[in-house]
């Protein structure tokens, strides 16, 4: 299982924070677009950046069972 | 307050705390940058503020920062926290603090660390408006990032 976290409008849009995928394998590219077609409402997937176990990630890296994703909608602290 | 130097929280910012973290004998200067919630943005106005944060991601970039400023000026102490929660006009949203030897590396330090929160740690803001509400995207209002993410450099300077 692979754990994907959701911020911001991101969170707010899918109603929810985290949801799961049952794979073992499977890059960060097709989990966004995994999300995008599971949630077709949700635009800011496409620009949100991507986070494996808390470091920034590209599409490219693979993600495996017992990772935690996050995406990251672009950030507005300070 | 704890002792962490760099931390995410819910309650309000006490200064002090932060300023008496990087205390150092050899320190000459501290500077401090305190963030305040605004109330006038153009022509809106905010009644409050939502932030919100992947905390333990936030509190690893806080503290890439304050290594990346170290990696600048080697004698400098950094301490950063960031508020999150509601807050209303003037509420303090995040205090950094940078000691160094001398004054104008803790000006540099302390613009650089505001400069690069807003740029990669992982916090969002919330607008409540008069007349809605808004999740922002970056401090212009509009999406910052056109390809999606950061560029390499930028996450990695």
């Amino acid at each position: 299982m692979i754990r994907i976290l959701l911020f911001a409008e991101l969170e707010e849009t899918v109603g929810k924070r985290e949801v799961e995928l049952t794979v073992d394998e499977i890059s960060v590219g097709e989990i966004r677009k995994k999300l995008t077609d599971d949630y077709p409402n949700v635009k800011g997937i496409q620009s949100a950046m991507a986070a494996i176990n808390e470091e920034y990630a590209e599409d490219n890296v693979l993600v495996h069972r017992g990772d935690l994703v996050a995406f990251i909608p672009p950030v507005s602290g300070g | 307050m704890t002792d962490k130097f760099f931390e995410i929280i819910e309650r309000p910012i006490e200064i002090d705390s932060i300023i008496k973290k990087v205390e150092d004998r050899n320190a000459g200067a501290i500077n401090t940058f305190i963030g305040t919630v605004r109330e006038m943005t153009k022509e809106k106005k905010t009644l409050y503020l939502k932030y919100d944060a992947y905390i333990p991601m936030a509190e690893k970039k806080l503290a890439q920062i304050g290594s990346e400023i170290q990696e600048k000026f080697p004698e400098a102490k950094v301490a950063i926290t960031h508020r999150v929660g509601e807050l209303k006009i003037s509420d303090i949203a995040v205090v950094i603090a940078v000691s160094t030897p001398h004054r104008a590396d803790s000006f540099e330090g302390s613009r650089y660390a505001i400069e690069r929160i807003k740029e990669i740690v992982p916090i969002w803001k919330k607008e409540h408006w008069e007349d809605g509400e808004e999740w922002i995207g970056d401090q212009l209002e509009t999406n910052a990032y056109p390809d999606g993410k950061p560029d390499k450099e930028e996450l990695e300077k």
